[in-house]
């Protein structure tokens, strides 16, 4: 890849940093009237997840990361690995257990996930904002709680835990965010 | 709409904040008109520039109708030169306002082509000039009076080192400590970790309250100030901060023209290891500083800096008519 300096880096690029791949999310030129010129970025590591700030000198440049986004469906694991294929090509990929962490719990079958590729290797799996899963087991709610006080915890088909209203049940259909882990309605039928 | 263009064509700032801005200068001239300091007006175009490594220069090329050859000319990063040819050639107190030019220089405190007010005292020093930039500042923003500390207080207090005495490893050694690694392990300029370390770790932390006055700079960060008579270590040149911004710069002014012209040539070298042009020093301003320039104070302060202060705003396009992206 192309090195990229410092002037160049905005909201999106994607540059390697300490033989990371990481995504600039903001940058800030910093210059004292008499001396050196800064800039103050902020950016994400795309592997582990973790956002830093750090100071560059003004000027400096890195290798530009080969990190890309795309859509696909997921579609089975073989407990090793998770398999998932663009439905265009047919292309199958398989993502590692570090590259989905977290996220098993919300992969759905032909659910589309944005995957993220280094270097044409998946390295965070992004499920669907919304996906919708059985409840396998809760407690039997109260009759007539329609306003949901609180609200109950459920295991759904995938293992995840979430907080549902006292009147739902054991073998409906949720619709659940999975960026909050938070309950969002019942399923449509 | 029949122009249509992805770039506004509205002012960055306000109409309000541009009267403010009328109210304020006007309020400078009244306070030096008040103290009879002479306004002058010195070129933006210059033969000669600035030897500074960290100064990045627009030039440009002038046809002069009555000669074949072009000519480069430097747009000013600050009328310091043509200014002390002025003391030089005995005007006494001036001051001046006007656009300085910087190239590579763009961000929430700076705009490539910005005002500067800029004035001397003869018969000032350093310490009597930060009272008259106090009394100033204190007038246009209404804050209460700066405070005073050293810049060795300054890291002692806020760095926990001295910068006088620390050695390059130890300045290393703190900064990766303080989290920048990535620039402090291999450094070999102590000044440069030493503005990293002032700009990310003292100044966020100093001049919240009222402003505060940073003096005696270590004497390699001197530009154009004097050496403490008593203490080589040090420079006589002071900073004013506020809020988070750096809002004025002075010096009592070297006047030796050896030592300055030892300071050019310093600054060539450093240009040459870093594999920056190399400037060709102002032989006029020499001559001038030959000459004679009085005892003097002199200090710079960013007029757009003190506006957004005066009127709180975040940045410097809210108190410019137009910044470097539709000017």
């Amino acid at each position: 890849m192309a090195n990229i300096s410092t002037n160049e880096f905005k909201a999106g690029v994607k540059i390697m940093l300490d033989g990371e791949p990481c995504n600039i999310l903001e940058n800030e030129y910093v210059k004292p009237g008499k001396g050196q010129a800064f800039n103050r970025v902020k950016l994400k590591k795309l592997i582990s997840g973790k956002s830093l700030e750090k100071t560059f000198k003004s000027g400096e440049s890195f290798e530009g990361a080969d990190v890309m986004d795309v859509e696909l469906s997921y579609l089975y694991t073989d407990g090793e690995f998770w398999h998932f294929m663009n439905n265009e090509s047919f292309e199958q990929i398989a993502a590692d257990e570090k590259a989905v962490g977290d996220n098993v719990k919300w992969l759905v079958e032909n659910d589309s996930c944005t995957i993220t590729l280094w270097n044409g290797t998946p390295i965070v799996v992004s499920p669907p904002n919304f996906v919708e899963l059985e409840i396998t087991e809760t407690d039997p709610g109260l009759k007539g709680d329609t306003a949901g006080t609180g609200g109950k915890p459920a295991t759904l088909s995938t293992g995840a835990v979430v907080r549902v209203p006292l009147f739902v049940q054991t073998g409906e259909v949720v619709k659940v965010d999975t960026r909050s882990g938070e309950y969002a309605s019942r399923a449509q039928k | 709409m029949k122009y249509a263009s992805k770039v506004a064509w509205q002012p960055t700032a306000d109409i309000q904040s541009l009267r403010q801005r009328a109210g304020i200068i006007a309020v400078i001239r009244q306070f030096f008109a008040q103290r009879n300091v002479l306004e002058v007006e010195t070129p933006s175009l210059s033969n000669a520039t600035v030897s500074d490594v960290h100064m990045r220069v627009f030039d440009t090329q002038f046809s002069d109708p009555m000669s074949p050859e072009q000519r480069t000319f430097y747009l000013q990063t600050s009328p310091e030169y043509a200014m002390k040819r002025l003391l030089c050639a005995g005007s006494g107190a001036i001051y001046q306002m006007a656009k300085a030019f910087r190239n590579e220089e763009a961000g929430k405190h700076h705009n490539p082509e910005f005002t500067m007010l800029e004035w001397y005292r003869p018969g000032f020093d350093h310490v009597k000039l930060m009272d008259e930039v106090d009394a100033l500042v204190k007038q246009v923003i209404g804050c209460q009076p700066a405070e005073r500390m050293s810049y060795q207080q300054a890291c002692l207090s806020h760095l926990s080192i001295d910068p006088l005495s620390a050695s390059l490893g130890e300045l290393q050694k703190r900064g990766c400590e303080l989290g920048y690694e990535h620039i402090c392990r291999d450094e070999q300029d102590k000044d440069t970790i030493l503005q990293l370390l002032f700009s990310h770790e003292v100044e966020p932390f100093i001049a919240n309250e009222r402003p505060c006055f940073i003096y005696e700079f270590p004497a390699s960060q001197a530009a154009l100030a004097k050496i403490k008579v008593n203490d080589a270590r040090v420079a006589e040149r002071f900073e004013l901060y506020y809020k988070g911004i750096e809002l004025a710069n002075g010096f009592h002014e070297l006047s030796n023209v050896a030592e300055q012209r030892q300071r050019f040539d310093a600054d060539n070298a450093q240009r040459r290891a870093s594999g920056l042009p190399h400037i060709t020093t102002d032989e006029l301003f020499l001559a001038a500083l030959d000459a004679g320039l009085p005892d003097c104070a002199g200090v710079a302060v960013g007029i757009d800096r003190l506006v957004m202060l005066a009127l709180n705003k975040i940045e410097i396009r809210e108190v410019i008519a137009f910044n470097y992206h539709n000017a």
